[in-house]
């Protein structure tokens, strides 16, 4: 056991910091540029360097890098260490180019990838119906594909929700069912549709924050193109799982954990409890000590994790257990900040623009729900758990 | 960044482990549980054999010359087991000697607490729940008269190493003259502990230390948070393995939902601690300044989730749990005696505060 990293890593990590220090914060001649001028000129030299989209091939716009989860580890904490931007945010980096890379043809690669990495294709997901959310392949939007002006192509019609920052998306990945007389699973398509047509109304939900980051998006005729299918017709559950694990994975990082609980300690530093800082009540502290086990556990946990990922060791059922951690610790953060918080539990933060005050920590109590249901609820998370993790028998229902 | 375990001390781990499957199944324990001094002299013996009590002794006196963590890895397959015996006691004698005892001290007994050929024992709490060893009342002088509470295997032990005032440590040989040894009713008859009594007794002065004090007391948070996980991974597979097998209303009740989700709650509890009494065992040799605090933070954190651990494997069992018969039972004790032995978790979430200036 060895928590330090090998010499050659060291370097690696000198030579990121020494790349850092001339690149961001960007040179004076660039700092001049707006803020999302000054990010993209700095991915460009990020991905030149092989920092950033280190699984992508060059020739979609990535940098191509041989796997090594120790290197990406060591560019993530460097860059956070100077708040340099990361991969571009968004479910079309997240979810649609792994996909792409691993099931989609050469021509949507060449389409989509190096805009979709550069943020000029911003993307919505189209899982989630109304009366399919954890039972997702119960969805029922179909796709027919039927002659059209240029050839064939799909037509689609009904219902998706939850689909984050639709409004602001230019394409969309669906799962649509295509095949209406085949199994369950065996009837759904990935297909990837552009939001920017007439057949397609997207309304934003307003959600419990009082922000609006998903909406409801429509289907009527809407059409894309025969061949802006990924994988094969009735292939689209299948297509879409390398996906899902992979959101489950980002969100199931310690670190993001481990910065809550500092800024939680920070909060308790400054209110004040029964006349003195809260930090100094003796129940405050014993709660946050018991709060710091099971971020502590987590992040140990996920040192392990790193460590076997690197020697190309299979972790088993733990990575399975990191999202409901982190929702737990998310849960726990809320119970204590809210004891913290007092009368500022009285007011909204603002909607538009940056909270300053403790009313932000508003925006984590209720924020917290929303990550136990993204991605797949707590329970559905303990069933996965107790099935796959601890061997329990399936349940019956076709799932 | 090498956080995971070599493959040899995976390989000790499992000889441990077959050995430990093979002396002291179900129906042994239960039989050393029940019995009058919780010492099967056979366990103890294969244990002996099989080096752990050297292990940390360095090689010049006859050890292994292994770090804290390849003592704490078998302390959790021990704690798997619930293995019932004097190991803890002798560890934290061993630990004691190691760190506060002189060179003639160390060359006298160290080689013999290694070989197994004497049983140690260590002695700290007085009174009152006062464990912690800047608690301590007891002081260090040619002679001692007092009382030491909750001894492990007192009856049983050829020396016993006391923490006393101001880092000092005081050895004691069986037999002394003015000692006597008290028992009480236990709860776990896994780890029989006694009062020991002191007229006027003669005792043999370590040098000690605050530092060495801080190290034998780390040193048994650390072996107390890998029992625990130990006998919460095993909780858990006890939990586990039952619901796989018990059917009612003609099916398996692992597949209720409601038993997914409760056994899934617990696993979720359990098996990240794994890396958090690594990482405490690892901090006592490699990071001075974070290892007290990670060794309470263990100890607290990992104490209390066994015990609730064992209380939900109970639960989940139904009536049979509930029985005397069951292993259950002893995985309960176990855990009460983790939870309350050198401290309860609130002192020691407590200190895990104060040592962070909070």
């Amino acid at each position: 056991m060895d928590l330090s990293y090998n010499a050659e890593y060291e370097q690696f990590r000198t030579t990121v910091a020494e790349f850092l220090k001339g690149h961001w914060p960007v040179p004076a001649e660039i700092a001049e540029q707006p803020r999302h001028k000054q990010e993209a000129w700095f991915r460009t030299q990020a991905i030149e360097n092989g920092y950033l989209y280190r699984s992508v091939p060059k020739e979609f716009g990535g940098s191509e890098q041989e796997a090594d989860i120790l290197k990406a580890t060591i560019i993530r904490e460097e860059f956070s260490k100077v708040r340099a931007p990361m991969e571009a945010p968004g479910i079309g980096n997240m979810m649609l180019v792994p996909t792409l890379l691993e099931c989609g043809t050469q021509a949507q690669k060449e389409r989509f990838v190096s805009k979709t990495l550069t943020g000029e294709y911003k993307w919505a997901q189209g899982y989630s119906e109304p009366n399919a959310g954890s039972d997702l392949a119960s969805l029922r939007t179909r796709a027919e594909l039927r002659d059209g002006p240029e050839g064939q192509q799909w037509v689609i019609n009904g219902q998706k929700i939850w689909s984050t920052l639709a409004q602001y998306a230019d394409y969309m990945f669906v799962l649509a069912r295509t095949e209406p007389d085949a199994g369950k699973h065996a009837g759904i398509s990935y297909l990837l549709i552009d939001l920017k047509q007439p057949g397609i109304t997207i309304r934003p939900i307003k959600q419990v924050t009082g922000g609006t980051e998903f909406c409801e998006v429509f289907f009527d005729d809407a059409c894309t193109p025969a061949d802006w299918i990924v994988g094969q017709r009735g292939d689209g559950w299948k297509v879409s799982k390398s996906t899902l694990k992979h959101e489950r994975s980002s969100i199931g990082g310690a670190q993001t954990s481990v910065n809550l609980f500092e800024k939680l300690l920070q909060l308790a530093k400054e209110t004040t409890l029964n006349g003195q800082p809260a930090i100094k009540d003796p129940i405050i502290r014993d709660r946050l000590v018991t709060l710091e086990g099971y971020v502590q556990s987590h992040l140990y946990s996920n040192y392990r994790q790193l460590s076997m990922a690197a020697a190309k060791q299979n972790s088993g059922y733990v990575g399975l257990m990191n999202k409901l951690i982190n929702t737990n610790i998310g849960h726990e953060v809320a119970a204590l900040a809210k004891d913290l918080l007092g009368e500022n539990l009285l007011y909204m933060p603002p909607t538009k623009g940056r909270a300053t005050g403790p009313e932000k920590w508003l925006n984590q109590l209720m924020g917290s729900l929303g990550v136990a249901i993204a991605g797949g609820t707590s329970n559905i998370q303990r069933n996965i758990i107790a099935e796959r993790g601890l061997g329990l028998p399936r349940e019956s229902g076709d799932t | 960044m090498e956080f995971l375990l070599s493959d040899e001390q995976i390989e000790m781990q499992d000889s441990v482990r077959r050995f430990l499957e093979k002396t002291c199944p179900s129906t042994t324990l239960h039989e050393i549980f029940d019995s009058e001094d919780g010492h099967s002299r056979e366990l103890w013996q294969g244990i002996v054999d099989l080096g752990i009590p050297a292990m940390i002794v360095p090689e010049a006196y006859g050890g292994l010359g292994l770090e804290l963590l390849d003592l704490a890895i078998l302390t959790e397959t021990l704690g798997y087991a619930t293995t019932p015996g004097p190991f803890l006691g002798h560890a934290l004698c061993t630990q004691a000697i190691l760190q506060a005892g002189s060179e003639e001290q160390k060359q006298a007994w160290l080689p013999k607490l290694a070989s197994g050929e004497i049983l140690g024992s260590f002695a700290c709490a007085e009174s009152n729940d006062c464990w912690l060893p800047e608690q301590l009342s007891l002081k260090s002088e040619q002679s001692l008269s007092g009382t030491k509470q909750h001894v492990l295997y007192a009856d049983e032990s050829d020396i016993i190493v006391m923490a006393l005032a101001e880092g000092g440590f005081a050895l004691l040989e069986r037999g002394a003259s003015g000692l006597s040894v008290h028992k009480r009713k236990l709860t776990d008859r896994t780890r029989h502990i006694a009062d020991i009594q002191l007229d006027n007794t003669p005792i043999e002065h370590l040098a000690g230390s605050t530092d060495a004090a801080a190290k034998v007391f780390d040193t048994a948070l650390i072996l107390l948070a890998a029992d625990s996980f130990g006998g919460a991974r095993r909780c858990i597979d006890q939990a586990v393995e039952y619901a796989q097998t018990r059917s009612q209303f003609g099916v398996l009740i692992g597949s209720f939902q409601a038993m997914k989700h409760q056994l899934a709650n617990m696993a979720l509890e359990v098996e990240p601690m794994r890396g958090l009494y690594w990482h405490s065992a690892y901090a006592f040799d490699h990071e001075p300044l974070a290892a007290r605090r990670q060794a309470a933070l263990a100890k607290a954190h990992i104490c209390d989730r066994f015990l609730q651990t064992a209380r939900n494997t109970i639960e989940a069992h139904g009536g049979i749990g509930y029985t005397w018969e069951c292993d259950t039972q002893i995985l309960l004790k176990r855990a009460l005696f983790n939870y309350a032995y050198l401290g309860t978790p609130s002192v020691h979430r407590k200190r895990v505060a104060d040592l962070a200036d909070w």
